[in-house]
C-alpha cells in the first residue's frame, strides 16, 4: 500500500503531548493539536473542552488535501502553511514532515508573527518523533508481534451484538 | 490506513461510502446518525451545496465498541457522486480502510453506477490500492422503487467478482446496518490479517 500504516506508541504519544502543550504556553495559543493527514486526531491541548476535536481532525484534514490539490494544480508541491483569519480567533495549519498536521487556534492575546516562530521551532522536534514512531511501526509489523493476530471471528461478532 | 493508537487504546478505521450521483451515501449515513445511541457517535458533518448535494463530503464518527483492550472508532465518510467532483473524490479516498458502493437500483441508473464503479477502480489504483484486494462491499439501493432493475442483472454488471452484496433502502434504513455490519467486519478481518 502507498501510506503505511499510523501507529502511536506510549513513549511518543507522552512526548508529542508535552511539545504541544509547551507550544500551547509559549504561542499563548488557546488550542494547539495534532492531525493525521488521513484525518485522525493524534493528539490535542490547551482548551479542548466543549470543542469538537473529532471534526475539526475530518475538516482539518480534508482542507489540507483540498489546498494539496489546489498546489499542484499550480505547480507547488504543497502548501507547508494555512491561515485562516476570524473575528476573534484564528487558525494557524501547518504541515510536519509531508505526513502530519499542526493546528494552532488563538486569540488576540497572540498574535502570527509569534505562533509561526513557536511553530517553526517545535516543528523539528515533532518532525523526528514522527520519523522515529515510522521505524518503530516498521520493525514492529516486520517482527509479526501484534495483539490483532490474535483478533478471532468471535470478537468481531460481539461488536455487532 | 488504519491509525493504532497503543497509547490511548484505539484503533481507528476509514469507510469511504462511493457511488454515482443522487444514490444515497448521504441518506446512508443519515439513517445511521439517527440510528446510534448518542455515546457512540459523533457529530455528523455535511459540507453540502445549498440543495443538499454533497459538495465535498459528509462525516460521521462512530464507535463500535472494544476489541481485545482496543476501542474501535470507524470514520465514515461520503464522496461528491457528480461525475464533475472527481478532484474531490481522489482525495477522500486518501488512507480508505474500506470502500462501500451504493448502487442506484433504477434501470435509467445503471450507465451511471457503472461509469462510478470505473472511477472508483481508477482512482483506488492512482494511490496503490487494488480494489479487488481491500475490504469491499456493494449496496444495490432504492430497491423500492418500481422502476428497479432485478438484483439478477444488478450483480452481473456491478459484481462479477461476487463481492458481498445487499439489498437496501437507504430511506427506509432497510439494508443500512448490514452494509455498514458488514464493511466494519471487513476492515477488522484485514487489520488481523496485515498483522
Amino acid at each position: 500500500m502507498s501510506n503505511p500504516q499510523l501507529v502511536m506508541y506510549d513513549e511518543e504519544a507522552k512526548q508529542i503531548s508535552a511539545i504541544i502543550d509547551r507550544l500551547t504556553k509559549e504561542a499563548n495559543a488557546k488550542v494547539v493539536f495534532v492531525v493525521d493527514k488521513n484525518g485522525q486526531l493524534i493528539s490535542s491541548s490547551g482548551e479542548t473542552a466543549g470543542l469538537d476535536t473529532t471534526s475539526l481532525a475530518s475538516l482539518t484534514a480534508g482542507n489540507i488535501a483540498a489546498t494539496g490539490g489546489l498546489a499542484k494544480l499550480i505547480g507547488e508541491k504543497e502548501f507547508s502553511i494555512l491561515f485562516h483569519e476570524g473575528e476573534k480567533d484564528n487558525l494557524h495549519i501547518s504541515i510536519i514532515a509531508q505526513r502530519v498536521i499542526l493546528v494552532v487556534i488563538f486569540g488576540s492575546q497572540s498574535s502570527l508573527g509569534l505562533v509561526r516562530l513557536r511553530v517553526k521551532k517545535v516543528s523539528e522536534e515533532l518532525a523526528k518523533i514522527f520519523e522515529s514512531l515510522a521505524r518503530k511501526a516498521e520493525a514492529e509489523a516486520e517482527s509479526g508481534d501484534s495483539p490483532f493476530a490474535e483478533i478471532t471471528d468471535d470478537d468481531i461478532d460481539n461488536l455487532f451484538n | 490506513m488504519s491509525f493504532i493508537n497503543y497509547s490511548s487504546r484505539e484503533i481507528n478505521c476509514k469507510i469511504v461510502y462511493y457511488g454515482p450521483g443522487l444514490c444515497g451515501k448521504t441518506t446512508n449515513l443519515q439513517h445511521v446518525y439517527g440510528k446510534t445511541n448518542p455515546e457512540a457517535k459523533g457529530k455528523m458533518i455535511s459540507l453540502a451545496t445549498e440543495t443538499e448535494r454533497t459538495l465535498f463530503f459528509d462525516f460521521l464518527p462512530l464507535s463500535l465498541g472494544e476489541i481485545r483492550g482496543f476501542k474501535t472508532r470507524f470514520h465514515l465518510y461520503t464522496v461528491p457522486g457528480q461525475v464533475f467532483y472527481d478532484a474531490s473524490r481522489k482525495l477522500i479516498l486518501k488512507g480508505v480502510d474500506g470502500v462501500v458502493f451504493v448502487a442506484d437500483s433504477q434501470v435509467e441508473r445503471m450507465e451511471a453506477n457503472m461509469e462510478s464503479l470505473e472511477n472508483l477502480d481508477i482512482n483506488l489504483k492512482e494511490q496503490g490500492y487494488d480494489l479487488s484486494k481491500m475490504p469491499f462491499v456493494i449496496q444495490y439501493n432504492k430497491r423500492d422503487l418500481p422502476n428497479a432493475a432485478p438484483v439478477e442483472e444488478l450483480r452481473k454488471l456491478l459484481n462479477p467478482n461476487g463481492s458481498t452484496d445487499y439489498e437496501a433502502c437507504a430511506a427506509t434504513g432497510e439494508g443500512v446496518f448490514e452494509t455498514l455490519k458488514a464493511i466494519s467486519k471487513l476492515v477488522l478481518i484485514e487489520l488481523k490479517k496485515s498483522h
